[in-house]
């Protein structure tokens, strides 16, 4: 509220016009006052005119600390609420004036600081004065002291000047172990502590050192060890020997003498043990002595499970190094038959699971056949279950033949290091085309399972199928068959001719039954049951009445027809393993051994007792001949007895 | 590795072997599995029996030629076969 002019009865300005001095603030002095006194009072035109009632109405004015700048209505948005709300409290301070000052409290850090600095200085000017006049006194002993009452006030300062460096310098030196080094403008303060330091203390422990050897060697850039392979060869034989001395001993000179009180039986004795880590789950599918040299035999590894098809190994073993073979080979298809080329005893002839025919050089140190079939020069679309070398043809060109579920028979010539192939045969399964209309005739295809050639007579040859049945077919022709023979009710799994009988031959099957037949005749001369599945047959070839068969349940059964035309011989189990099947028997051209294969990728060596390999006896006076007539008669007088017996019922 | 490689190998570990070794023509030790002092030894003595051996088959028939020597002895057997430059020497223990 505005201060009431002094009551003056001269100053009459109206109450309107003191509501209008509230807002512009200034006042009229006394000093105005007793200026104004002398004039006379001027009603301005303009007032208001206003009643006594009205001029002496009160109005109430109210003196608040708001500030009526400040907005009375700032909302603020609530984010809880989600709608503006009025804020309650207005900042109400209207700043009309600032300024930033550089006043420092003197209480403060700073504060101080510079009051300790101007103390300093004042005490320092003191000193100064002090020093000054100490050094007249010191300098001019001769002044008289009012002089220097004097200097010390007014003639400090040409003086000063003079020793102003001098004293400077004084000063500089004094001051600086006085004042205080700030290093930094934060006044900080390292804190630290230290734990107790535990003295270090070494700790070790050492173990025995291991044992070390010198390895010492020369090398010499000259020297080759591929040299030593022949010899090296050698040892490794000499070394087998050593460690299979007495198998080798067995080999040689073993007969066995109970033999002679056993009526009529003979036995197997187990000599060596083939088996190589890479063949290991690899069925024996494949056997086959080498005509050339007797120790060597070849051994194809497949699978016959339809399911588990897999790689092939071709491996060659010889009988003076049991542990590892001569020759390895490997093949992407499992091998399912292979045959050793009479002439040329380096030339392998191999058959595939998937169709595929090959031919491998042993003189060639390459892991691949130097000759194969391809889809292009008329492979096999099934498996090819047999192969056979035949004798060359007229161009002098190596020559072989192959059988396969396919129902063709295949012949090979090999032109020119390339394989071309002629058909042979297409099996064809008789009686299946009645009832067909004219116009279709189906032909199905009988699957060949085995074949074997005929001694002599070279067109002719034999072929069993899936179906049991066996094919007699010539060479040149191509379309039908010379014989038929109802043989099994099953697969045939092998047909061999007799090595010294012309007419003669044998057939096994899965049907457990082995069955010997004259060519001729329809029917067979001899039926064996052997009360399992029986893998493969074999004739022997230093006799024409002995044979040996294999079957599933792991014996050898080897038959005299000579001694006993109605059971074996002898009958052995062979196998380490139970549940593992013989697959495969071939009789050695010369020893008195044979080698069977199973199904886990053994092979076994077992050396024929003195039973099992009897000549005719010496009749008193008479010379004993041997040769092949012998045996051809031997066999005639036997299916003469049976003949004979047929004709009678 | 080379077949020879591998030969030497699975001589080196067949049943009863003790030892190895390859000797050149001069009877110095190329190759060896056993220690150094044992290896001289052998190689100096089976290099000269080896040329006595060979030379001997020789006089008696020059058309003949050594193939390989056999030690054996009551505790082991020492197999010896030359070649064109080397001697292959292998000791083994045959009875075990």
């Amino acid at each position: 509220m505005a201060p009431k002019p002094p009551h003056k009865q001269s100053v009459s300005m109206g109450r309107g016009a003191r509501k209008r001095d509230d807002d512009s603030g200034t006042e009229v002095g006394e000093g105005t006052d007793e200026w104004t006194q002398s004039k006379a009072t001027v009603r301005p035109p303009d007032q208001l005119d206003l009643t006594d009632a009205e001029l002496k109405e009160e109005f109430t004015r109210i003196l608040t600390a708001n500030n009526p700048h400040a907005p009375q209505n700032i909302v603020r948005y609530s984010f809880k609420e989600g709608t503006y709300k009025p804020i309650g409290f207005v900042n109400q301070m209207a700043v009309h004036f600032s300024q930033v000052g550089n006043l420092i409290p003197k209480d403060s850090d700073e504060g101080r600081r510079q009051h300790y600095r101007d103390e300093l200085a004042a005490g320092s000017l003191e000193s100064v004065k002090a020093v000054l006049s100490d050094a007249e006194i010191l300098e001019e002993d001769e002044e008289p002291k009012e002089v220097e009452m004097e200097a010390g006030s007014q003639t400090e300062l040409p003086p000063a000047e003079v020793a102003e460096t001098v004293i400077e310098e004084e000063l500089m030196t004094p001051k600086q172990p006085k004042e205080r080094k700030l290093t930094n403008q934060f006044n900080f303060s390292d804190r630290a502590s230290q734990t107790l330091n535990h003295p270090v203390r070494d700790r070790e422990c050492q173990m025995e050192p291991p044992p070390r050897t010198n390895f010492s060697a020369t090398a010499n850039q000259s020297d080759d060890i591929t040299k030593v392979s022949q010899a090296a060869k050698i040892v490794e034989r000499m070394v087998n020997q050593n460690t299979y001395d007495d198998v080798a001993q067995d080999f040689k000179y073993y007969e066995d003498a109970a033999d002679e009180y056993r009526d009529q039986e003979g036995t197997l004795l187990p000599l060596w043990k083939f088996q190589n880590d890479k063949a290991k789950r690899l069925a024996v599918t494949a056997l086959c002595w080498n005509p050339k040299y007797n120790d060597l035999f070849a051994v194809g590894h497949g699978s016959y499970d339809f399911m588990k098809q897999s790689r092939g190994m071709l491996l060659l073993y010889s009988l003076k190094n049991p542990s590892f073979p001569e020759y390895i080979f490997s093949s992407e298809s499992g091998i399912m038959c292979l045959d050793i080329h009479v002439d040329h005893p380096y030339l392998v002839a191999v058959g595939h699971y998937d169709g595929n025919v090959a031919i491998y050089n042993l003189k060639k140190p390459q892991a691949q056949p130097s000759f194969r079939s391809s889809p292009k020069s008329g492979k096999h679309t099934d498996p090819v279950w047999q192969v056979k070398w035949q004798k060359d043809d007229m161009d002098h060109n190596l020559n072989f033949f192959s059988v396969s579920s396919d129902g063709r028979i295949v012949s090979w010539t090999l032109v020119k290091s390339e394989l071309v192939h002629t058909d042979v045969i297409k099996l064809k399964v008789e009686g299946s085309t009645t009832d067909v209309p004219e116009g279709l005739q189906l032909h199905t295809v009988g699957c060949g399972t085995a074949f074997d050639f005929h001694k002599e007579i070279d067109y002719m040859f034999l072929v069993g199928t899936e179906e049991g049945k066996i094919y007699k077919c010539s060479k040149s022709y191509s379309s039908q068959f010379l014989d038929t023979y109802d043989a099994h009710n099953m697969a045939v799994d092998a047909v061999t001719w007799n090595p010294y009988h012309t007419k003669v031959f044998m057939s096994c099957s899965s049907d457990w039954t082995v069955k010997i037949w004259d060519h001729t005749i329809k029917t067979p001369m001899f039926i064996y049951d052997l009360n399992s599945a029986v893998g493969d047959v074999a004739w022997a070839p230093y006799s024409s009445t002995v044979f040996a068969a294999v079957t599933t349940d792991g014996k050898v059964h080897v038959f005299d027809l000579a001694i006993n035309k109605y059971e074996a011989i002898c009958n052995q189990p062979v196998v380490a393993r139970k549940k593992t099947k013989i697959t495969h028997v071939e009789f050695n051209p010369i020893y008195p051994i044979i080698i069977v294969g199973d199904d886990r990728g053994h092979i076994t060596c077992l050396k024929l007792s003195p039973n099992l390999r009897k000549m005719p006896k010496e009749k008193k006076g008479q010379e004993v001949q041997k040769g092949p007539a012998v045996e051809i008669a031997k066999l005639d007088k036997l299916l003469n007895l049976v003949r004979e017996v047929k004709i009678k019922t | 590795m080379t077949e020879v490689e591998e030969t030497l190998k699975r001589i080196q570990s067949h049943k009863g072997v003790i030892g190895t070794m390859v000797v050149n023509a001069e009877g110095i030790p190329i190759r060896t599995t056993l220690d150094n002092s044992t290896t001289v030894q052998y190689a100096g003595l089976l290099h000269q029996l080896t040329i006595k051996a060979k030379s001997t088959i020789r006089d008696i028939d020059p058309q003949n030629d050594l193939t390989f020597l056999r030690i054996r002895s009551k505790k082991h057997e020492i197999m010896v076969a030359p070649d064109k430059e080397y001697l292959l020497i292998v000791i083994q223990n045959p009875c075990e």
